[in-house]
């Protein structure tokens, strides 16, 4: 009892001191439907503490009345009427009722400004989730194309960003506890969500659906970041990659296995199955927040994906070692 | 221990071919218990796995294949084969004794129920044996079992799994209402039913009308798998979503179909060690009521995430908070019956309740957390949840049951199970659940999903989770405690008498443990506490015959002596039914034509079970039939 005691103080410290931050925590909002989110969480735990506290209390005092009354060889009481216990069940009801209704009331209104904050949406980013990793897809705003990235969502800082989610296999769910809370990527289905983050930073989601082997390796980075520099980042993204190249790298990559799967947009490289590699180097992770981004990761994933990720839809490629040498060489060039 | 006054109309032949043609409810029942146990045992062998391998960041004691297999395994163990049958098995054992019958109405189903039972265990455990393991969770979400994603036969044996053990818990629950609503003894009306049957009986209820929906969506996703329906196929016209609703639909009933016959456990063990009639049984009743339908109509809530309407959303959360309140009322009423208590016997089966009500409540006040579905964003497929179901599961029913186990062991087994040993492994339980559950919560609070099989080092999340794992491990070695106190006090402890507890309800007085017949007379109701109620000597009807089995049946609602009913005798018959259901079932995960040709050994079987074996009765008025 004193241990549960004890680790309920610690949350609600936790609360308090606004501790417990991490780029992967509902308890530290950096957006406004996150925030709401806590605060409403904050409400529920000291309506349900207190609650808690009260059966406690009525539990140990009747443990200690009644064995006061001990008596070993008293017989049963048959017909018992205590008014008394009447009263408090109407009492505890009218209070169990009202504590409900206030949360309810809460849960609605908070639902009530997130579905405004919705309609506020101004940039709209399609999301889609792939076993096991995130396509994501901004429209280009001086040429209205499609710009693909993998793995790595950047968020204009005070403004609301309408997420489009969908699937391109089985179900996934789509959730970055710092800004907002989750939401299914459901096969058929047209999904939103709405994010409005208010703190530039560095932030996780990871995929909250099992979905199959590497559930728990299907991540994406999201950096939150001042409108200007948001604008400057999409521009560079917008760009094919720089032309040329080690013609040994190029044998592999642009005109070899890798093109069957991926995109390098401006090069010979035009799969569509794989995650878009034009801006690869660019990124803080691979393998949708596996490794992180570096030359070195780079050339273990493209030689042993499967040891690094069982399971992964990428095979290995054989090289030789100059070969690995040149690949991760030019990947790492795909700023 | 066998009782000297046996009757030899209802004694079971000796030997194997007694132990397989029984119809003794008791025997079953024992059987089930049995069974439950062990089975929880190898789940809990497999979450012991599963929180070693989470202890620390990057270990690698699994791959992502064991972890998905061993997760899968232990939840769909835990809800198909322990938790609903365990509930049923105890009311089989319990329901007769409790109403002074000497068996439950329909004796050759609880029979051909276990075997059932026994089917599904085998269906999932004897595959895994041979490493064809389920590895999609215990909810297997089309598309992702589906057949474009889930080749081979795993999904269809955890599909196949499922109907082996909802047809015998749908046995079962038939075979319960009935005979709480057509077997009370003479002036037990509804309005004095022990509160252990009255949550029987609405659980039974709920099972019959739950239960269907998960049989359904198993059977359509089968059908998917193997003849190409496209039910969950959105390429083909289906909908993903129509898995989850049928599912749900199912699944959150269930929960209460768990947790109601638990509030039975606790209210009769309350009543008993407080020696004094449950307070507020009326609201008790009403609150049961409401639970039970309420509970019908809150699937949504385990959907918040998938995008539906958000007035929608709201609507299922009012429902989902709205349940607390019954839940609430029931919570007060134990409690003010142990305040207006005469004088309280800190035996273990009280312990264990109050572990109950200290777990239980923080599982409810967590349920209203994420009752809320804009919070429930939030909350959903994380640790929180791991942390809420298992309070609420474990804490709401698993405790209880443990409780009850040590209440009526003694009536069982003849022998009391030592106290001593109970209260350690009690302590060992309770401490070691909520050091390991309650990180649990906080671990879904800084961001960590279900389901994964690995994390690394720059989450923070290594410590509470090694602390889960110290703490599963000491709850594993209260349960290892648990099952060896009651192994050896059935040969050591204290011999137990009719009523060592002072009880109220009927099954305390017949000898402890009940010869086959349970009791020799019928017995009079006239309150809530019979043995209370009557010091001086319980009133009994006499005249049921001893040379043929007969049982009472009364009227539903009052409970009115209406006629004497012939009770089926052991019948090898359900054994063999049970067999050729499961050579069908087994059948139908490989070729559609085993449900056409099953049928036929399936047929043969019951006709032989239900073969008559009396003249056809004459009807029509006295005399009709002309000299």
């Amino acid at each position: 009892m004193g241990r549960t005691a004890a680790m309920i103080r610690t949350l609600f410290l936790c609360f308090l001191l606004g501790g417990c931050a991490g780029v992967q925590t509902p308890l530290d909002p950096a957006g406004l439907q996150s925030a709401q989110l806590l605060s409403l969480f904050g409400l529920m735990l000291w309506v349900c503490g207190v609650a808690y506290v009260l059966v406690l209390g009525f539990l140990g005092w009747s443990l200690w009345r009644a064995r006061r009354r001990i008596a070993a060889e008293t017989a049963p009481e048959v017909n018992p009427v205590h008014r008394g216990l009447s009263r408090g069940l109407w009492g505890w009801t009218a209070f169990v009722a009202t504590g409900l209704l206030l949360l309810a009331i809460a849960s609605f209104l908070t639902d009530w400004t997130l579905a405004r904050a919705e309609r506020r949406g101004a940039i709209e980013v399609s999301v889609t989730g792939h076993q096991w990793w995130w396509r994501i897809q901004y429209r280009d705003p001086a040429s209205g194309q499609w710009i693909e990235t993998a793995n790595e969502l950047h968020l204009p800082q005070d403004r609301t960003t309408l997420i489009r989610l969908g699937a391109a296999d089985v179900i996934h769910s789509f959730w970055i506890p710092n800004v907002a809370g989750k939401m299914d990527v459901i096969p058929g289905r047209a999904n939103q969500l709405a994010l409005t983050p208010r703190r530039a930073g560095w932030f996780r989601g990871q995929c909250a659906e099992f979905c199959g082997p590497q559930h728990a390796h299907m991540a994406l980075d999201v950096k939150v970041e001042s409108p200007a520099e948001f604008t400057a980042w999409l521009a560079a993204q917008a760009k094919p990659a720089a032309a040329g190249g080690d013609p040994t790298a190029l044998a592999v990559v642009t005109a070899g296995p890798c093109a069957a799967c991926h995109m390098i947009r401006g090069t010979d490289a035009k799969g569509r199955v794989g995650p878009d590699l034009t801006h690869l180097a660019s990124r803080r992770s691979l393998a949708a927040g596996t490794l992180p981004m570096s030359r070195g990761a780079v050339q273990g994933w493209v030689a042993q994906p499967r040891a690094i990720k069982p399971g992964t839809m990428m095979p290995p490629v054989p090289l030789s070692g100059p070969q690995a040498d040149a690949v991760s060489r030019y990947l790492m060039a795909l700023k | 221990m066998s009782p000297d006054n046996t009757l030899p109309a209802w004694t079971d032949p000796p030997g194997l071919w007694g132990f397989l043609t029984t119809v003794d409810h008791k025997r079953i029942a024992a059987r089930y218990v049995v069974t439950t146990i062990a089975m929880m045992f190898l789940a809990g062998m497999l979450a012991l796995d599963m929180r070693l391998q989470l202890s620390g960041p990057d270990m690698g004691r699994m791959g992502p294949q064991e972890y998905n297999e061993s997760f899968s395994l232990h939840g769909s163990t835990m809800m198909f084969l322990v938790a609903v049958p365990v509930m049923e098995a105890m009311g089989l054992w319990l329901v007769p004794l409790m109403l002074g019958q000497r068996n439950v109405a329909f004796p050759r189903l609880s029979a051909f129920s276990y075997w059932l039972y026994l089917g599904g265990i085998l269906m999932l455990w004897v595959p895994h044996a041979l490493g064809i393991t389920p590895d999609l969770g215990w909810f297997e979400y089309a598309p992702l079992s589906g057949p474009a994603y889930s080749p081979g036969h795993r999904a269809d044996i955890w599909a196949q799994m499922i109907t082996f053990t909802e047809v015998a818990a749908l046995a079962a629950s038939v075979n319960l209402a009935a005979t709480i609503l057509k077997m009370r003894p003479p002036g037990m009306s509804l309005a004095r039913m022990p509160m252990f049957l009255w949550a029987m009986l609405i659980a039974s209820l709920m099972t019959i009308f739950a239960l269907p929906a998960v049989m359904l969506v198993t059977s359509m996703l089968i059908a998917d798998r193997m003849v190409s329906t496209h039910f969950f196929n959105v390429a083909g016209g289906g909908d993903p979503l129509l898995f989850q609703h049928l599912f749900w639909f199912f699944g959150h009933p269930e929960v209460y179909i768990i947790f109601i016959p638990a509030v039975g456990f606790v209210s009769s063990i309350v009543e008993t060690f407080a020696r004094r009639p449950l307070f507020g049984y009326r609201f008790m009743v009403l609150a049961l009521v409401a639970i039970g339908v309420l509970a019908f109509g809150l699937w949504v809530h385990h959907m918040f995430a998938v995008g539906l309407p958000r007035i929608g959303n709201a609507f299922y959360t009012a429902a989902s908070m709205l349940i607390a309140l019954p839940a609430g009322i029931q919570i007060f009423c134990w409690i003010a019956t142990l305040w207006d208590g005469r004088g309280i016997r800190f035996a273990t089966p009280l312990l264990w309740v109050i572990g109950f009500i200290i777990t239980f409540v923080i599982g409810g006040l967590t349920g209203v957390m994420a009752a809320a579905a804009p919070l429930d964003l939030q909350l959903t497929d994380t640790y929180f949840i791991v942390a809420h179901f298992h309070y609420v599961l474990v804490g709401g029913a698993m405790f209880p049951l443990f409780g009850a186990f040590a209440y009526w062991y003694p009536k069982a087994t003849g022998r009391l199970m030592s106290e001593r040993w109970g209260k350690i492994a009690f302590a060992l339980i309770f401490g070691g659940f909520n050091l390991g559950f309650f990180p649990m919560h906080l671990l879904g609070l800084m961001g960590m999903p279900r389901r994964i099989y690995t994390y690394g080092p720059e989450m923070g999340w290594g410590t509470l989770n090694l602390v889960a794992t110290i703490g599963v491990a000491i709850a594993i070695l209260g349960g290892v405690i648990f099952v060896a106190n009651a192994w050896i006090s059935y040969w050591r402890g204290r011999p137990a008498g009719a009523d060592p507890w002072g009880g109220p309800t009927l099954e305390w007085a017949t000898s402890s443990p009940p010869p086959p017949h349970n009791f020799d007379w019928v017995p009079v109701v006239e309150g809530f506490t019979p043995l209370w109620d009557a010091p001086e000597g319980l009133p009994v009807m006499t005249g049921l015959p001893e040379d043929r089995r007969k049982v009472m049946i009364t009227s539903a609602s009052t409970a009115t002596a209406e006629y004497l009913q012939g009770s089926p005798g052991p019948s090898i018959w359900p054994l063999i039914a049970g067999l050729a259901v499961s050579v069908m079932f087994v059948g139908s995960i490989f070729t559609p034509w085993a449900v056409a040709i099953g049928a036929v050994p399936i047929g043969a079987a019951l006709t032989a079970w239900f073969w008559p074996k009396r003249k056809r009765a004459t009807t029509g008025p006295l005399g009709g039939r002309p000299a």
